[in-house]
């Protein structure tokens, strides 16, 4: 039998909502979980969350819309995020910035119109002794220079066409 | 990525498992006791003595309590929590072990800022590891009736989840608002239960204490800072990096350290701390004079100290949660005077009244957000006027 997204969603959901102690205090792993196997957290999935808590799906979206890292619209497959807080930015951060845009064609707050790419700025990422710093998704890059920003971008590219020829194979 | 940490930290005097296993065989009252005659107060920054944090839980009535480790290391120029976690976890679950014992919890929180997504695999590992040696799970060590296990929850991006009651409505699953205190997280905390919320380092400093014995904590720093402390180093200095010094080291002192002497400011405590000029580089970095959680950014002689205030008033104007006026205008009203002054379109008389604005952010805020956000800006202000005022770039 086939299952649709929407489903495979809801039964996602609830086995962690199991995992996580069934009450309201597992929302955020919940947000994190659909985010990260379902790229962002649509309205469907809050409604479906709220439905298994009990809540209103206001009270969700309330807590998705505070949190930096949590994304209720499209976004690219990896996220960039630049850190802009005071030693990076003084370690050059703003040419940093400016090779990214550049080499994406897209501006700070955008995303590519190949969906690969969206490009943010985040605040200190504690990596104040190596800066500029960035995050592309849970990867830490550090010391970058204008001219490293190619390199990181391609192997970004690369990884996911190795990750479709993997897919292939198997 | 790579930790830079200059001399031998404490941390890698003391053997995995030894401070666990001298604790086994104390009491909880004695726990509290070393902790007490320690002297030790919180290495979060805040500074509050960590012996009553422990003991006011411990003697809280509820049917469970927690144990929760704050390692939303968000503060800007901050990243000693970081080195700790990668190179010295055990050291931390082991202090949140102690902690344990000594208020009566079975449950322990690690809250890991999303930022460090990337330890969360060697941290899992770790603790799965323990499970296996029994240094968590049912009867710890052996210990009958001492149950307790570690689990680690992620932030997701926002700095004020740093502050205690603010980080525990986000482990509730609420947006990360800070809330009235009191009532406190010892008595009040997560689900309404008695809750301790420690930093990173004050766990493992505990770990070293136990092992090591409170004598040898209380006889380094000063009267009433006692200890070494880990610093965070950054900016314009020769060896940026993570230092264990004891308390009560003047800014001179420090500097010289980290090749830094002809640093003209250095920014202590973060964004949310104060911005010390040359002239007072021979004060010292204790809770009895200038108060750190160990962020040191070091400013060298070429820098513009009103690009340095725009740059703190822009992280506050994003990280302000909006829940009180205070700090949710007053931050965007500081900022907007800054942009004034890098066009050099602001009066002196409107700059009084921006510093006015200031003092009443840090007496009416709500949280430590709110009430230190202008400090930046205030000490920027008065140490720097000389730079302020009618710029024409």
């Amino acid at each position: 039998m086939l299952i649709t997204e929407r489903q495979r969603m809801v039964q996602d959901i609830e086995s962690w909502a199991g995992q996580f102690g069934n009450d309201r205090s597992s929302l955020m792993p919940i947000l994190q979980n659909v985010q990260k196997k379902y790229s962002r957290i649509s309205e469907f999935s809050m409604q479906a969350i709220a439905d298994r808590l009990e809540i209103h799906p206001v009270e969700v979206y309330g807590v998705v819309s505070f949190y930096s890292f949590l994304k209720d619209e499209v976004h690219g497959k990896f996220v960039i995020r630049l850190c802009q807080t005071i030693t990076c930015d003084m370690a050059g951060k703003d040419r940093v910035a400016k090779q990214l845009e550049n080499d994406l064609g897209v501006s700070f707050g955008e995303t590519t119109t190949d969906g690969m790419f969206t490009l943010e700025y985040a605040n200190c990422l504690g990596m104040c002794d190596q800066g500029p710093a960035m995050l592309v998704n849970d990867q830490v890059f550090t010391c970058v220079t204008p001219e490293k920003v190619h390199d990181i971008i391609q192997g970004c590219r690369q990884s996911l066409t190795a990750f479709a020829g993997l897919r292939k194979e198997s | 990525m790579q930790n830079s940490t200059y001399g031998n930290l404490t941390f890698s005097t003391v053997k995995p498992g030894e401070a666990l296993a001298k604790a086994k065989n104390m009491k909880p009252v004695d726990i509290i006791a070393a902790m007490s005659d320690s002297g030790m107060k919180g290495r979060g920054g805040a500074g509050f003595p960590t012996s009553i944090k422990w003991n006011l839980a411990a003697a809280a009535k509820g049917d469970e309590k927690f144990v929760v480790c704050n390692a939303d290391e968000g503060e800007p120029g901050t990243f000693k929590d970081r080195v700790i976690l990668t190179d010295y976890p055990e050291l931390v679950f082991e202090g949140m072990t102690i902690a344990a014992m000594a208020i009566g919890a079975k449950v322990g929180i690690v809250y890991l800022r999303g930022e460090y997504a990337y330890l969360t695999k060697q941290l899992e590992d770790l603790l799965a590891k323990c499970r296996e040696e029994n240094l968590l799970g049912k009867n710890v060590l052996g210990k009958q009736g001492f149950d307790f296990d570690i689990e680690i929850r992620m932030g997701s991006g926002a700095y004020v989840c740093g502050e205690e009651t603010a980080l525990i409505e986000s482990l509730e699953g609420q947006r990360g608002e800070p809330r009235n205190r009191p009532p406190f997280p010892v008595d009040t905390g997560f689900m309404g239960r008695p809750t301790i919320v420690n930093n990173v380092e004050t766990l493992a400093w505990a770990s070293c204490i136990i092992a090591k014995g409170p004598e040898w904590f209380n006889a380094i720093g000063t009267e009433k800072s006692k200890g070494p402390k880990l610093f965070s180093i950054s900016g314009d200095c020769e060896k940026p990096g993570v230092y264990e010094l004891p308390m009560g080291i003047t800014i001179a002192e420090l500097l010289a350290e980290v090749g830094g002497a002809n640093a003209k400011a250095v920014q202590i405590g973060g964004a949310s701390g104060q911005c010390v000029p040359k002239t007072q580089f021979d004060r010292q970095i204790a809770f009895e004079d200038i108060a750190t959680g160990g962020s040191v950014i070091v400013f060298g002689p070429e820098r513009d100290m009103l690009t340095v205030a725009h740059n703190f008033m822009e992280f506050f104007v994003e990280e302000s949660c909006g829940q009180c006026t205070p700090c949710r205008e007053g931050n965007a009203k500081l900022l907007e005077g800054v942009n004034m002054l890098r066009e050099g379109k602001c009066s002196m008389s409107y700059l009084k009244e921006l510093c006015a604005l200031g003092e009443t952010m840090q007496l009416a805020s709500k949280c430590g957000l709110g009430q230190s956000s202008p400090n930046a800006f205030l000490s920027i202000v008065s140490n720097f006027e000389q730079e302020m005022m009618g710029r024409t770039n």
